[in-house]
């Protein structure tokens, strides 16, 4: 086993017990579980921050599985993933908003659909789902289009923050040793001394176990270790975030009922106090087709003026796309090697969100049982992240955080109210924010309704003066 | 007595001098931004202060003489100190470097101001690349942090504003390749558009909007569409600058759920400033986005004779007369009338060109006023300084149209 050493100068002498590739939330959650033993890990991934992929651009919605697919693997974990984030993401300052769903009947047809639907989910272990006729629908969602017929009420789907999940748990597993990698794509590997060499557009790792976790690129690391068993299309989804001030316009997750081809287009609240509609679901062959479209935004206004018509008047923040790792299978893709000391962890879509931390620990299982030895770490350094979303005090509602720092009662952001406090605090974090975007997805600063209108001047000058960088840098001025 | 003013732009410092001058008691004004002046702050450049001073200055000169005069009139400013909610109907919950605090007042003025609609507002499609500001964000960035931004920029717009923003990139020395509005000409006064964009030969294309902005880390071009063909152009640049199509800073109006106007997004006031709720204020650009800083701060000083009879009198005349409009007029404000004051000026938007009409302003089949324009101009402020004491019927709006001369 390897010395439990830092060597973070790119030096390949020193040989890690496992690698992981891929710093998305999987990755994280794989990176977090095993530094929970005495192993000397690192997490490689070829973006310049952690969960900069399809981690950061879903529906932000963690999931019951109630409408998985009995029986698959993807059930299985997103069910378990659902308890495990509920139980770990809270202390980990995750924000998390039970806020429930509501599948609804828009015709007769799919009104008989929602028996077939709760009778799935009570075979995922689902039981709770609960008929709503019409009347207590408009009760509950008084501002839903006119037409509903009735709804299934899924009472455990909650909303959390994704920008924070991944955050957080790599950030735990760096607290707990985890070497982290950043701009290190994985170009070639190579064997030595019994050891995989990664060889990254940064310096090689070296490393006597692989985990692949590399979301829309899995595809391609498998292919490194000569396997052939799956192609990521990346299938893309538009979504549309609107105004704070629509946020009381619906109060839970509004779902439609899925067809063959599609679960459809959902509106949702957002842990930071928006309400987010979409996505769109496209088969792109591009994995950086990452552009919103004139008909997919059109599209989407369309949906949501039926689904809940005073939304669409309100003002749009943000527009943004997500592309999740579809392959042509319709389970996750986890596979262990042992003869290679490979594992591979691919086609895991949009519900890996969720299903992450119960990812982890069946990878950390199936590494196991490939002969990895997992000897229990005695002191583990748990880390809790600053609370970012809506529901819980911020900390320009603090009064005691104030008067103990009167940054926290500087705000710079005004449509987020992000403090100079938390900007700074960013800046010098266990994996600090080194880009605007970084600091967007720690703080939500320049996330809000008037794009940095009024304060990117002031955020830019912040972060640089407290990361070192140059604000021409931050802003990537040509 | 104290009045809040929450916002120290040109209309809330003007707003709150003039209080003090009708010695309306205890003023004070919350300001979020570290200093005090509003967006003149960072308008580096000539035109402020003609119709409220009578003299002309630079932004930032304008601001600090605003923040001066408050001073020596004894408006108590409170910088850094950012609203944050209503705490009651006349108490607000505000975080400053100080602590979290709640005021509370006799009178509430909200002189909160505008932004420009940013990219994602304006739902323009592409991908997400830096390189995309709004022309507050642009200047902030050049004049207040003396900073870069690109080399080559596209305009989006041709309002006034928009001619600022070239003179600003100008500055900053990025070049303006092209303007790009979806009206057939540019909406500003011809001297400023050959000032800013023609005598540096900067092509304004008309008849086109913005299809896509393309780019990874950086813009580096933007597909433009001709409204009536759909024909594309692709231009390349590696900045865009997003400027006009204002809407009202509004949320703290929205939030004590004052009654607003849909079509210009602004808390709907009458002729003294008062919005739907008693005691509360509202003035400036918050209630026309966006006018000039001397016409903002000209409305705060109209909006403290206002307040100043509510805190004597605590009178609060209703129901007003509401003001609506008929297309191709968009919004009109005040959008209430007290028939018993005089009327005041109206300002208004139209959403096309106009050539030759006349503005007329009925209640039912009664003419009150009418008169001849040879141009109204999208983006542009049109006054119109209706005036008098016609006997308005209760209960009835009074409508903003526009007929075609023969």
């Amino acid at each position: 086993m390897a010395s439990r050493g830092r060597s973070d100068d790119g030096s390949p002498a020193l040989t890690y017990d496992v690698a992981i590739v891929g710093a998305g939330v999987v990755g994280a959650a794989i990176a977090r579980e095993l530094g929970q033993y005495d192993l000397a890990c690192v997490l490689v991934e070829a973006a310049d921050d952690v969960g900069t992929g399809t981690s950061k651009a879903n529906t932000a919605i963690l999931h019951t599985g109630f409408d998985a697919t009995p029986g698959t693997l993807e059930a299985r974990l997103v069910r378990r993933g659902h308890a495990l984030l509920l139980e770990h993401g809270p202390r980990l300052g995750i924000p998390i908003e039970r806020v429930g769903a509501l599948l609804v009947a828009w015709t007769d047809e799919q009104d008989a659909a929602l028996a077939g639907i709760a009778a799935k989910a009570a075979e995922n272990g689902y039981a709770a789902t609960r008929r709503v006729e019409r009347d207590e629908l408009y009760r509950l969602e008084p501002h839903l289009g006119a037409g509903a017929v009735a709804a299934l009420a899924v009472p455990d789907e909650h909303i959390i923050c994704p920008f924070t999940t991944p955050l957080a748990l790599a950030t735990e597993a760096v607290a707990n040793g985890v070497a982290l990698r950043l701009g290190a794509a994985v170009e070639r590997v190579a064997q030595a001394d019994g050891a995989h060499v990664l060889e990254t557009s940064a310096g090689s790792v070296v490393a006597r176990w692989v985990v692949n976790a590399a979301g829309l690129h899995a595809d391609t690391i498998d292919r490194l270790f000569g396997h052939d068993r799956f192609t990521v299309t990346p299938r893309r989804g538009e979504l549309i975030v609107f105004d704070k001030l629509a946020r009381p316009l619906v109060r839970h997750t509004i779902l439609p009922v899925p067809t063959a081809t599609t679960k459809g287009v959902l509106v949702a609240p957002t842990v930071f106090g928006n309400v987010v509609l979409g996505p769109t679901a496209e088969d792109v062959p591009d994995r950086a087709a990452t552009g919103t479209t004139a008909e997919g935004l059109a599209s989407l206004l369309g949906k949501g003026r039926r689904i809940l018509p005073e939304l669409v008047r309100e003002e749009v923040t943000a527009t943004y796309v997500g592309l999740r790792a579809a392959t042509e299978h319709t389970d996750y893709q986890i596979a262990f090697h042992a003869d290679q000391r490979y594992a591979c962890a691919g086609g895991i879509r949009s519900t890996g969100l969720t299903a992450s931390m119960a990812i982890a620990k069946h990878v950390a299982q199936g590494l196991r049982d490939a002969g990895l030895v997992l000897r229990r770490r005695d002191a583990f350094r748990e880390i809790r992240m600053p609370n970012i979303g809506e529901a819980f005090p911020r900390p320009y509602q603090e009064p005691a955080r104030v008067a103990a720092h009167p940054d926290y009662g500087c705000i710079v952001c005004h449509c987020e109210r992000v403090t100079r406090g938390e900007i700074l605090d960013a800046a010098r974090a266990p994996i600090p924010a080194r880009t605007l975007d970084g600091l967007r997805r720690r703080t939500r600063a320049a996330f809000g309704r008037c794009q940095g209108f009024y304060c990117l001047a002031e955020v830019t000058r912040l972060l640089a003066g407290a990361t070192g960088e140059t604000p021409a840098r931050l802003l990537r001025t040509p | 007595m104290t009045t809040i003013v929450v916002g120290g732009g040109p209309a809330g410092l003007a707003a709150a001098i003039e209080l003090r001058r009708l010695g309306a008691g205890r003023v004070v004004v919350l300001e979020r931004e570290a200093e005090p002046g509003g967006v003149p702050r960072h308008c580096d450049h000539l035109g402020f202060g003609l119709l409220d001073l009578h003299r002309l200055l630079g932004g930032p000169r304008y601001a600090a003489r605003y923040a001066a005069l408050a001073e020596r009139a004894g408006v108590e400013i409170r910088s850094r100190t950012s609203v944050t909610d209503w705490a009651a109907p006349m108490e607000v919950g505000t975080t400053s470097p100080r602590g979290v605090e709640t005021i509370s007042a006799d009178a509430i003025v909200l002189a909160t101001g505008c932004r420009e609609r940013p990219r994602s507002a304006r739902l323009v499609p592409g991908t997400r690349p830096a390189g995309v500001f709004t022309t507050g964000a642009l200047q902030q960035i050049v004049h207040l942090q003396r900073e870069r931004v690109g080399r080559r920029a596209v305009v989006v717009g041709a309002e006034h504003v928009s001619f600022s923003a070239v003179l600003t990139l100008a500055q900053a020395g990025a070049e303006a390749v092209a303007m790009v509005t979806e009206y057939p000409a540019h909406q500003t006064y011809a001297p400023l558009a050959w000032f800013a964009a023609g005598r540096r030969g900067v092509p304004i294309l008309t008849g086109a909007r913005v299809a896509a902005i393309r780019g990874r880390d950086r813009v580096d071009g933007v597909d433009l569409a001709d409204v009536a063909t759909g024909a594309r152009l692709a231009i390349a640049c590696d900045t865009v600058v997003f400027t006009g199509d204002w809407i009202p800073d509004h949320e703290l109006a929205r939030r004590g759920a004052l009654a607003m106007d849909g079509a210009s997004r602004a808390p709907r006031v009458d002729q003294a400033g008062r919005t739907s709720a008693r005691g509360v204020f509202a003035c400036g650009n918050l209630v026309h986005a966006a006018e000039t800083a001397d016409v903002a701060a000209l409305g705060g000083r109209g909006v403290a004779r206002g307040v100043a009879t509510f805190l004597h009198t605590g009178s609060w005349p209703a129901p007003p007369v509401h003001v609506t409009c008929v297309p191709p007029v968009r919004w009109v404000a005040p959008g209430a009338i007290d028939p018993g004051e005089p009327l005041d000026v109206f300002r208004l938007r139209v959403d096309e060109p106009c050539a030759n009409v006349d503005l007329v302003v009925a209640q039912g089949t009664r003419e009150i006023w009418r008169r001849r324009y040879s141009a109204l101009v999208p983006n542009r402020s049109i006054r119109a300084e209706v005036g008098g004491s016609p006997a308005l019927r209760a209960e009835e709006a009074l409508i903003f149209r526009i007929e075609a001369r023969s």
